[in-house]
């Protein structure tokens, strides 16, 4: 579609309406992971591994099944075997088999008729370990010499001869990268660190489960895509998939991290066992830091050359990445995206995921973007220091433009990385005023947008208002925009619409919302069924007035005749029109189904304003602009509120959050109080601005949105804190005690 | 024919290159043909890649037509939070 052909006068698109979920949430109405019970309802315990990598000589269970009101007991023993690649991976995250693998490590699971009693008879499963050597940094356990993890692990990427705990390899880049570092004036090369950090939803990760002798079973759950529970749950424990219909609850945050299954068929597997009961199963903060997936930790080296102007003439990376003890640390997305902003005649990037006795990583918003924007985007700052330059006319003078090769490969289609600059430039944010131990630090950040497997069918009911059914459950503000999309097309008041988030029993295949697509996919697969109910209703029109269907046309909620050759007839509203479907051809409804394309990607450019106490080494934000492209905003409150919400979680990830092992591999700190992400009184309000350079894919322009903001935030901080108090951050988090020990070392 | 950009460590299954030509007019014909050209392909292509067309990655689109004016490049499987 070109861009002049997307819908340029809207009348719900772009406004602000109350929130569909809001009273429910504020009244507590809305029903989450932890809400759902049923008779019989059993409650589950999970025994976990204290130890990172330990043998699993022995479990014996028989003390705690002697347990009155203990009604089942899971190990590994009660799983199917003979499951390959990721299907295994799964299986084994979800129950340790010979070697346990991390601290919290899965080993057995115990239902009873109370929690209590199912936690107390977890204590008296009592399972022997040989104790192993383990490893839990990246560059530790990429030495030759490193404990392995898990012999053969390695996928066909990998060359002979690499470290046995290297599972994926690659490179990939263009053009000649030593003659781009010899025509630079200036050639600089660091090392970056980020630790592994979590998404920390508030709503722990919690389900019900429902499993018969003869394979059928229900689920109830918090998750980011139950279809992907379905599939995942059903190949761990061998079920029909079609046999498990999943219902996914309200959800307190998910981030990436609910978009996989950790306990979930456990309480399955306990329920078959256990006569078919339901089980439910809700986890402890303990058990959501140990035992779900954080995002990755990198260690990453960055080359970049430039010319006095700034100009960039090559860039090299090799990131390592450890994302635990499974493949799938996401060191390929951080490559894509570390130089994705600038044009780059010569580029290379090596990339390592690397295995190591942590939990198995999950995916967190815009996975492995703000490493790479953090090493990348750091080292670009630094140069402009050393030569001078203005980091943000150098930015403007390397960004990328429509048609530009991107330093992953392909061309860009549409996008906004200029046009928000710009913006960010003219914020009035960028002419406050400094003072001393202040300092202004800018980043920019990149991300996909994902189309993906998507289903969805709408319904005009009765009195002429309309339902949607999705399977994209909603966690930014996807039922809201949905119906503004529906609701602009059909020409009925948004209030008239309603979207459901259904269970999979009630549509075809959707991925989850991941990838910033919900709005996006989800959307535009409504605006396609729409299109089709549409249509049926100016047939039904065109039929009661006896005329051609081509000759009848849709506007402002009503079938009116489409030209004076047409007829005069009065129009016929959505409401006329509904209340006879009945006795005009039935009900009037429609459906899309695909792998949804046009996908629309998003650049962000972040300031911050810092002040750092020279004394302490504790950093204060005082101000953060965030400006970014959403193509177009559907509901701009919720698109500020997913940029908002991606800059608190990458300025916790910037000066914080971090996870804490001991000489044993045993994280040391489980809880919110000690693992410690940003609060509303650490922050200032986040200031906004929505660029809107409309993606040609979306019948209105839309771009995904939900991941970018999370990206800026790491090198935006460091770059702020250098000129606040001079010291170059290259380590996180950028916590009060090393940004002290960086100051003390830089006064000598 | 359509011209295949991959990334640059599969040059290890392709005599060292990393633009790759073969007879195909959808995605499915043309990763079939660089699997039956470079059988060392085979488990990287089958373990799960996404396939940029004219600059738009493309998960799940095996019977999309392809033709020697489009720019195809493969990539690592893209996977999003």
């Amino acid at each position: 579609m070109a861009k002049d052909d997307l819908s340029t006068h809207l009348k719900y698109v772009g406004t602000r309406p109350d929130r569909p979920d809001g009273l429910d949430k504020v009244t507590g109405r809305a029903r989450y992971g932890a809400d759902i019970a049923a008779a019989g309802m059993l409650h589950a315990a999970v025994v976990r591994s204290p130890h990172a990598h330990a043998r699993i000589i022995k479990i014996d269970t028989s003390k705690a099944e002697a347990v009155a009101g203990v009604k089942a007991v899971v190990t590994r023993a009660d799983f199917p075997t003979g499951l390959t690649g990721e299907d295994w991976n799964l299986q084994e995250n979800t129950m340790a088999g010979d070697k346990a693998l991390y601290d919290g490590h899965a080993v057995a699971a115990v239902a009873a008729t109370t929690s209590l009693l199912a936690k107390e008879a977890a204590e008296l499963v009592e399972v022997e370990y040989e104790i192993l050597p383990h490893v839990t940094d990246v560059d530790e356990a990429i030495k030759p010499d490193a404990p392995v993890i898990r012999e053969g692990a390695a996928d066909a990427s990998v060359p002979e001869g690499m470290p046995a705990n290297v599972v994926k390899y690659m490179e990939f880049g263009h053009g000649d990268i030593e003659a781009g570092f010899a025509e630079a004036d200036l050639v600089m090369e660091n090392t970056y660190k980020t630790e592994a950090t979590h998404q920390g939803y508030i709503e722990p990760q919690a389900c019900m489960g429902q499993l018969g002798k003869d394979g059928k079973g229900e689920m109830w759950v918090s998750t980011q895509g139950h279809w992907y529970i379905r599939k995942m749950s059903a190949a761990v424990l061998g079920l029909e998939a079609s046999q498990l219909r999943v219902t996914p609850s309200e959800i307190g945050g998910g981030f990436g991290g609910k978009t996989t299954i950790f306990m979930e068929p456990l309480s399955l597997a306990l329920s078959k066992k256990a006569g078919g009961r339901p089980v439910k199963i809700v986890m402890s903060r303990a058990e959501v830091l140990r035992a779900t997936g954080p995002t990755a930790s990198a260690s990453m080296d960055v080359k970049i050359g430039m010319k006095k102007d700034g100009t960039l003439t090559a860039a090299r990376a090799e990131f390592r990445m450890q994302g635990g003890a499974f493949p799938g640390a996401p060191v390929d997305m951080a490559l894509y995206c570390a130089f994705a902003a600038y044009k780059l005649p010569n580029v290379e990037h090596i990339g390592y995921d690397v295995l190591a006795n942590r939990p198995k990583c999950a995916a967190y918003r815009a996975p492995g973007s703000p490493m790479g924007a953090f090493a990348a985007e750091s080292l670009l700052d630094e140069m402009c220091h050393k030569l001078g330059l203005d980091p943000l006319e150098v930015r403007k003078k390397n960004a990328v433009r429509e048609g530009d090769k991107s330093s992953y490969g392909p061309k860009f289609g549409s996008i906004g990385l200029i046009e928000t600059l710009d913006a960010l430039e003219n914020h009035p944010n960028m002419q406050a005023p400094l003072g001393p131990n202040q300092g202004r630090g800018i980043a920019t950040g990149y991300w996909f947008n994902h189309g993906g497997e998507t289903s969805v069918s709408m319904a005009i009911s009765e009195d002429g208002t309309a339902q949607v059914s999705v399977g994209t459950p909603d966690i930014g503000g996807s039922r809201a925009s949905i119906a503004l999309m529906t609701a602009e097309a059909l020409g009925i008041p948004y209030e008239n619409v309603r979207v459901n988030v259904v269970e999979t029993g009630a549509l075809g295949v959707n991925e989850p919302t991941h990838g910033s697509r919900a709005t996006f996919a989800s959307g535009k697969a409504a605006v396609e069924s729409t299109n089709q109910a549409i249509a049926e209703m100016c047939r039904r029109a065109a039929a009661e007035w006896g005329i051609a269907p081509e000759a009848v046309e849709w506007r402002d909620g009503a079938a009116h005749p489409a030209g004076p050759n047409a007829g005069d007839f009065p129009p016929m509203s959505i409401q006329e029109i509904a209340v006879k479907m009945g006795e005009t051809g039935g009900p009037i409804s429609g459906h899309h189904e695909g792998n949804l394309d046009g996908v629309g990607a998003s650049f962000g450019a972040h300031a911050v304003d810092v002040e750092v106490d020279p004394e302490t080494g504790r950093t204060t934000i005082l101000r953060y602009l965030v400006v970014q492209d959403a193509g177009r905003a559907i509901h701009p409150a919720y698109v500020e509120g997913q940029y908002q919400g991606g800059a608190v979680q990458g300025i916790g990830w910037a000066l914080n959050e971090e996870y804490i092992y001991d000489d044993k591999g045993r994280l040391q700190n489980p809880v919110f109080l000690d693992y410690r992400i940003p609060v509303a009184s650490d922050l200032p309000m986040i200031d906004t601005v929505i660029v809107e350079v409309p993606n040609p894919g979306h019948p209105y322009g839309v771009r995904g949105v939900g991941e970018t903001g999370i990206t800026p935030p790491l090198p935006a901080l460091a770059n702020a804190i250098q000129n606040a108090v001079g010291v170059r951050m290259r380590d996180l988090p950028m916590s009060p005690v090393k940004v002290l020990a960086a100051i003390k070392a830089q006064n000598g | 024919m359509v011209k295949v950009n991959l990334w640059s460590s599969l040059r290890r299954f392709t005599e060292g290159k990393t633009e790759v030509e073969v007879e195909a007019t959808t995605v499915k014909e043309m990763l079939d043909g660089l699997k039956a050209a470079h059988p060392g392909l085979g488990p990287i292509l089958d373990a799960g890649i996404s396939v940029a067309i004219d600059g738009e990655v493309l998960n799940g689109n095996l019977h999309k037509a392809i033709s020697s004016e489009n720019e195809i490049f493969i990539l690592q499987r893209m996977k999003g939070g």
